[in-house]
């Protein structure tokens, strides 16, 4: 049994085998001595005496055949007898070279289809990612409104207050007119920032304050645009498309000729609350508006 | 503006595969949809006028030594590497997981299939002197195969031929582009008289006398 599963493996059946034989006679194909091939033929069957019943009959049916042949080439072509159904034109030997041939044929193209396959492993297809056209990031984002900005600025103020629990004084240090000056600059060389980012550096409550009421002018002048990716993710702050750099400037003029709210006063009122305070923004920045229009 | 160019730059950033007759497409809507002067003058082009573009391109690709080629792969077109540079591409985009590969039997009986189609299971075992049950099952499975109808012979044995997937496979552009193909057409298939048992027979009784037919193989005069 465990021959014959090598020898299977080895031949497809009897044409494979007789391909074999042929090609052991190194002859061409239509000189092949049939006497010795029958009796190769005969001998490998003998060696595969223990088949499969279904293979074996596919091997027998070709012996047969090959025995058959055989035997009428040793006869003179003068005393065959004729065989009723068979034309007198046809010889059973050239049908089955020519079965043969056909069948190699066909080997030899599934050699062909074989290299092919192993070629094809090799070659990858150029597939493009999809083009974008998002010129404008953040019109493709949610937009962010002015109570996102106040709860996170909350959340930032608390984390400042759990961090800081001392009750050093400082001098104020800014103003909303110098912040605003200070972040056009910094985000016109960085194009994009963090929400967060803003007041990675601030030292103490008034100046989150005041780097918060910079911000929301500067968004109200529209020189900043605001978007948040995802749902309760990063605020993130960028150039606006349009941005008229010139009325930044000039706001941040008018801040600085004293128009800018007291900071001192803001301070108050943030400790009282942090909603109070932003809906009170707004409203309090309102006033030079008019003037740069 | 030249249709060559359009041509390359469409299939470079096309997500897959396209058709001269899509390619044809784009340019019908891109000439209606324009503004533009320049897209106009190919609103009618022949789809044979896009052929012959796209072969030149493949040409000025295969003489310009370049690491990838234009090939047409089951009637689209595409960019694909030279095979040569796989290995860099495999250590880039990882090994790609491709099926195994086909077994001796699988590749003869498709070959059989290709070569010959639409064929009947009845045929393909005659040329190959045994029973193709399993192999047909796994070819259809990996659908290098499909039924195409059946043959207008005694019992109606279903027919086969191959798929898009199998010119995918073997990255051919059709059916025509078989290699060796006007040689392994010609030899006509022998109808056995018995096709509707599924019995590989060989006896030289079954086959008819198409020798004289091709006169390829006319036994020589002893």
């Amino acid at each position: 049994m465990g021959e014959y599963k090598v020898q299977f493996e080895v031949f497809e059946g009897p044409l494979d085998l007789l391909l074999y034989l042929v090609k052991k006679q190194e002859v061409d194909i239509y000189d092949v001595n049939l006497t010795k091939l029958a009796t190769d033929f005969l001998d490998c069957i003998e060696a595969m005496s223990q088949l499969d019943l279904e293979v074996a009959g596919d091997f027998l049916v070709m012996a047969s055949t090959l025995v058959y042949i055989k035997s009428r080439e040793l006869l003179p072509s003068d005393q065959q007898v004729a065989v009723e159904a068979e034309p007198d034109d046809e010889d059973p030997k050239w049908e089955l070279i020519r079965q043969l041939v056909e069948y190699k044929k066909f080997k030899d193209a599934a050699a062909t289809f074989q290299s092919l396959e192993v070629a094809q492993e090799g070659v990858f297809p150029h597939s493009a990612a999809k083009i974008k056209f998002d010129q404008e990031p953040a019109a493709a984002r949610a937009t962010v409104s002015v109570f996102d900005l106040v709860s996170a600025v909350a959340a930032i103020l608390k984390r400042v207050q759990a961090r800081d629990q001392s009750s050093d004084i400082f001098a104020d240090r800014w103003s909303v007119s110098e912040k605003i000056e200070l972040l056009r600059q910094e985000i016109t060389v960085r194009r994009t920032m963090r929400f967060s980012e803003l007041f990675a550096e601030a030292a103490s409550r008034v100046e989150i304050v005041v780097t918060f009421l910079a911000t929301l002018e500067l968004i109200r002048l529209k020189v900043l645009a605001c978007a948040q990716s995802e749902a309760f993710g990063e605020i993130e702050l960028s150039l606006a498309p349009d941005p008229s750099l010139e009325a930044g400037a000039s706001l941040a003029a008018a801040h600085a000729a004293g128009e800018s709210p007291s900071v001192t006063g803001l301070q108050e009122t943030s400790a009282a609350g942090d909603s109070a305070q932003a809906s009170g923004v707004p409203d309090h920045e309102e006033n030079p508006a008019p003037r740069l229009s | 503006m030249e249709l060559k160019n359009i041509l390359e730059t469409v299939l470079f950033f096309s997500q897959k595969p396209l058709t001269p007759k899509e390619i044809q497409g784009i340019l019908e809507s891109t000439a209606s949809s324009s503004e533009e002067e320049g897209g106009k003058e190919f609103r009618k082009i022949k789809v044979d006028v896009i052929q012959g573009n796209l072969d030149s391109l493949r040409e000025d690709f295969e003489n310009g030594a370049k690491g990838y080629r234009l090939v047409c792969v089951a009637g689209a077109w595409q960019f694909v590497n030279r095979p040569e540079y796989a290995p860099w591409l495999r250590t880039l985009v990882g090994e790609a997981s491709r099926p195994p590969r086909l077994s001796q039997p699988g590749l003869e009986t498709l070959a059989i299939v290709a070569y010959r189609q639409p064929v009947t299971r009845a045929e393909i075992e005659q040329i190959r002197g045994v029973s193709v049950d399993g192999v047909m099952q796994t070819l259809l499975e990996r659908g290098l195969i499909e039924n195409a109808g059946r043959a207008e012979v005694v019992g109606r044995p279903m027919t086969y031929a191959t798929t898009q997937q199998f010119l995918q496979y073997f990255g051919l552009s059709n059916l025509a582009d078989l290699p060796a193909a006007d040689e392994l057409r010609r030899i006509p298939v022998t109808h056995p008289e018995a096709l509707v048992t599924a019995e590989p027979s060989p006896a030289p009784s079954a086959v008819e006398a198409v020798i004289s037919e091709t006169g390829e193989l006319k036994p020589p005069k002893a």
